[in-house]
C-alpha cells in the first residue's frame, strides 16, 4: 500500500516538474472541448446559388423569388445557359444552379407538371446533401402554393397535410448541445489513453523501467501507481468539462451527475488500460504515439460524435461494437440531454466495464512477458 | 558457498549468441571483474544474473537463490546498477533516494549508514534535479540507489564508462571500500587499466569467458618476450614490423607499439639493426613486462577452443 501511495506522489511530483505538459494536458483539452463545440456545426447558411432561367415567366420568377428570400442562400445571379452554369460550378462559385427549362409555365399549366435541374457542388458530400435537403423544400412549397392557386375554384377542397417537427431532448436543435457531451469523453480518451501510453513508455525509454523490474515491487503496484494519477487528472478535467458545459454553453443536465461521474471513472480506467497495452507493446514514444494515434482517429470518427454511427456500412459498425467511445458518447448523451437512469444505459456500463477488465489483463499479462 | 555460481548459462537474440555457455564461480567477499570489449555478452550476462533476463540454457544462483525460480527473492538482496543511467532526471538527488529506498521497502535513516560516505559528497547538491548533476555524481547517486536496500552482492554495469579519470579513481576507490566492508561486487568495464583494482578477473569476448585469475596471475601467463618500440614514423613502422619474419603480433599503444616475438628469437638488437635497415630513425626499444592489455590481445588472438 506504502509503495503505490508513493509511487503516485512520484508521479504527482514528476508532472509538476513538467509544466508545460501539465498546462497542455489541461488547457488543449478544454480548448478543443470549446472550439469544436462551437466550429462543429452542420447547419449551412451562405449557400451560392445561380439561376439558369430558360422559360424567364411568373412562375419561373416566384421560383427564383423563394429562394431569394432565405438566409440560407445567396443569390449570385443568372446564368445564360446550361454551359456557363457548369463552368460556375467548376470554378466554385456557386454550390448550386438551379435549371429552370423553356416551356416551364406552359408545362404547368397545360400538363399540370413541370421539371427543374438542380446542379450541386458535392465535393464535400453532406454540405451537397443538405442543400439539397433545403432546395427540395423550397420547390416543394412553391408546388404546394401553386397547386392551391389553381384549384381555388372550390375553397377548401385542397386537403394539406401539415406536417410540424418538434425536436425532442434537444428543441432548438443545438449543435452544442450535441457535441459537448462527446466531446467531453473524447476528451477523456486523450488523456487518458494516449498520456498514460507515453508516459509509462518514457519509464521504459530512460531505463528506469528496467531498474523497477529488479526491486521487489511488485505488478500491480506498479500499475496502479502509473494509473492512478491519470485517472485523477481525467476527474478533473471532466469536472471542467461539465461546468463549462453547463455555464459556458447552457447544456441541460437531465440525468443523475452521480452516475456521470461513474461513468467518467470507468472509462478513464478503460483508457488507462488502453495506455497501458500500447505502452507493453511500444519500444519508445514514437511507436506509442503512432499506435495511439492511430486508434485514436478511428475511435473519434467511427464513435458517432460528427456522424450517427446508424447510417454507417455494416462493416463499421462491426468495428465500433469493440469502440468504447460510442458507447461514452451514447451514454453522456441519453445522461445529459435526456436524463437516462442507470437501468437505461446498463447495457453500456457492462460493455464498458468487460472491455476495462479485458484491456487490463491483457495488459498486465503483455506486461509480464517483456520484463 | 560461493556468492554467485554461473553453471553453463547461454542467451542468444535471435542468430546473435550474445553468451556462449559460461561457467564462472565468484566468492563472498569479491571484487570481481568482468573485463570485454563492447558486445562480448556483459550486460546480457548481468541482466540474467539481476533477474531481467532468462537465460536460454544452463543455471545460475546468487547468494544461493535460482535467478529464475526464486527471482521474487533475489531481488531483494541484489543491488543493480545499470550501465546507462537509469534514475529520474527530473526528481531531485534526495528524491530519486527516497523513491528507491521506499520501492525496497525500506527508508533512508534506516540505511544511511551504508552510504553515508558517498551521499555526504552529493549532500550539497540534494535538491538538485539528478538530469543536472555532472556525470561523476550521477554515478555516485546510482551507486547510492542501488545499495540503499543493503544488497548482499552488488553488481555494476560498466560504472565508469564515460566518467573523467579523476571521478574513475574515486569510484574505484569507494568500491573498494565497500568492497572491504563485506559486500561481494560484480563490476564489468571495457577499461584494462581498471583490471587490476579487482580481486580477480574474467576476460569476455564474444559471449566467452577466456580467462579467470587473479590480474597478476594471468599476465603471468604472457610468456613471450614483449617489447616497446618506437621510431619517427610509426605508421611505416607498425607495417614493417609485422612482417618482420620474427614478429607474432603488433599493436600500438599510446606513443609505442608493443611487439611480441616468437620464443626462443630476436633481442632488442637485433630488432634494431632490423628497423636501421628499413630505414627508420629515433629508434627506441625496450623489454617490457606484459600489462593486462598485453595479455587480453594475446588471448583474444588465441584460436577458439575446440570442444
Amino acid at each position: 500500500m506504502n509503495r503505490i501511495r508513493y509511487m503516485v506522489e512520484k508521479e504527482i511530483r514528476q508532472l509538476r516538474r513538467n509544466p508545460v505538459l501539465l498546462r497542455i494536458m489541461l488547457v488543449a483539452p478544454i480548448m478543443q472541448l470549446i472550439l469544436l463545440s462551437y466550429a462543429a456545426n452542420y447547419e449551412v447558411k451562405n449557400l451560392n446559388i445561380a439561376v439558369v432561367d430558360g422559360d424567364h415567366t411568373t412562375y419561373s420568377q416566384r421560383l427564383v423569388g423563394k429562394f431569394r428570400y432565405l438566409t440560407n442562400f445567396n443569390m449570385t445571379g443568372y446564368l445564360p445557359n446550361d454551359k456557363q452554369a457548369r463552368q460556375t460550378l467548376l470554378a466554385g462559385n456557386a454550390d448550386l444552379v438551379l435549371v429552370i427549362p423553356p416551356h416551364f409555365e406552359r408545362d404547368l399549366e397545360k400538363e399540370g407538371r413541370a421539371a427543374v435541374q438542380l446542379l450541386l457542388n458535392a465535393i464535400d458530400g453532406s454540405k451537397a446533401g443538405i442543400a439539397n435537403g433545403y432546395a427540395t423544400v423550397i420547390i416543394r412549397d412553391f408546388n404546394a402554393d401553386i397547386l392551391a392557386e389553381t384549384r381555388t375554384v372550390t375553397p377548401g377542397a385542397v386537403q394539406k397535410l401539415d406536417v410540424q417537427n418538434q425536436y425532442w431532448y434537444n428543441p432548438r436543435l443545438e449543435y452544442k448541445t450535441f457535441m459537448v457531451p462527446g466531446v467531453l469523453f473524447e476528451l477523456l480518451l486523450l488523456v487518458g489513453g494516449l498520456v498514460s501510453a507515453l508516459n509509462l513508455v518514457r519509464e521504459k525509454e530512460i531505463g528506469t523501467m528496467e531498474q523497477l523490474n529488479v526491486t521487489p515491487i511488485r505488478k500491480h503496484e506498479f500499475i496502479l501507481g502509473k494509473s492512478i494519477p491519470f485517472v485523477l487528472i481525467g476527474v478533473v478535467l471532466f469536472t471542467v468539462g461539465l461546468l463549462l458545459g453547463r455555464f459556458l454553453f447552457q447544456i441541460p443536465m437531465e440525468g443523475s451527475i452521480v452516475l456521470m461521474y461513474l461513468f467518467a471513472l470507468l472509462f478513464l480506467i478503460l483508457c488507462v488500460g488502453l495506455g497501458l497495452l500500447i505502452s507493453t507493446m511500444a519500444e519508445n514514444q514514437q511507436q506509442a504515439l503512432f499506435v495511439a494515434f492511430f486508434l485514436l482517429v478511428l475511435f473519434i470518427l467511427l464513435s458517432g460524435l460528427f456522424a450517427a454511427t446508424e447510417n454507417m456500412p455494416d462493416w463499421a459498425q462491426w468495428l465500433n461494437a469493440v469502440n468504447p467511445l460510442k458507447y461514452i458518447i451514447e451514454v453522456g448523451r441519453n445522461v445529459m440531454l435526456k436524463g437516462s437512469t442507470f437501468a437505461d444505459v446498463s447495457g453500456q456500463f457492462f460493455t464498458l466495464a468487460g472491455m476495462a477488465v479485458g484491456l487490463l489483463v491483457l495488459a498486465s499479462w503483455r506486461y509480464r512477458k517483456t520484463v | 558457498m560461493d556468492a554467485i555460481i554461473i553453471e553453463n548459462v547461454s542467451k542468444s537474440y535471435g542468430e546473435a549468441l550474445a553468451v556462449a555457455d559460461v561457467s564462472l564461480s565468484i566468492r563472498v567477499g569479491e571484487l570481481f571483474g568482468l573485463i570485454g570489449p563492447d558486445g562480448a555478452g556483459k550486460t546480457t550476462l548481468f541482466k540474467i544474473l539481476v533477474t531481467l533476463l532468462l537465460p536460454d540454457a544452463g543455471r545460475a544462483t546468487v547468494v544461493g537463490r535460482d535467478v529464475v525460480r526464486d527471482y521474487k527473492d533475489l531481488r531483494q538482496r541484489v543491488g543493480y546498477m545499470p550501465g546507462r543511467f537509469s534514475l529520474y532526471p527530473d526528481l531531485s538527488v534526495q528524491e530519486n533516494l527516497a523513491f528507491f529506498a521506499t520501492v525496497f521497502g525500506t527508508t533512508i535513516r534506516q540505511n544511511y549508514h551504508l552510504i553515508q560516505e558517498i551521499y555526504s559528497q552529493l549532500e550539497p547538491f540534494k535538491n538538485r534535479r539528478a538530469g543536472q548533476l555532472s556525470g561523476g555524481m550521477k554515478q555516485k547517486l546510482a551507486l547510492c540507489c542501488a545499495l540503499i536496500h543493503k544488497p548482499e552482492v552488488l553488481f555494476l554495469d560498466e560504472p565508469t564508462t564515460g566518467v573523467d579519470a579523476v571521478s574513475r579513481k574515486e569510484f574505484w576507490d569507494m568500491l573498494r571500500k565497500l568492497n572491504e566492508r563485506g559486500l561481494t561486487t560484480l563490476v564489468s568495464t571495457p577499461y584494462m587499466d581498471e583490471a587490476d583494482r579487482c580481486d580477480r578477473i574474467a576476460f569476455m569476448q564474444t559471449g566467452r569467458v577466456l580467462a579467470v585469475d587473479q590480474p597478476s596471475v594471468i599476465t603471468n601467463r604472457f610468456r613471450k618476450p614483449l617489447f616497446a618500440v618506437r621510431a619517427a614514423d610509426t605508421y611505416r613502422l607498425i607495417q614493417d614490423l609485422r612482417q618482420a619474419p620474427f614478429t607474432e603480433s603488433c599493436y600500438s599503444f599510446g606513443e609505442f607499439l608493443h611487439l611480441t616475438v616468437r620464443s626462443g628469437g630476436v633481442t632488442d638488437l637485433q630488432i634494431g639493426q632490423y628497423l636501421l635497415d628499413k630505414n627508420h630513425r629515433n629508434i627506441e626499444i625496450q623489454p617490457i613486462q606484459p600489462g593486462i592489455e598485453d595479455t587480453f590481445m594475446a588471448l583474444m588472438n588465441q584460436p577458439e577452443p575446440t570442444a
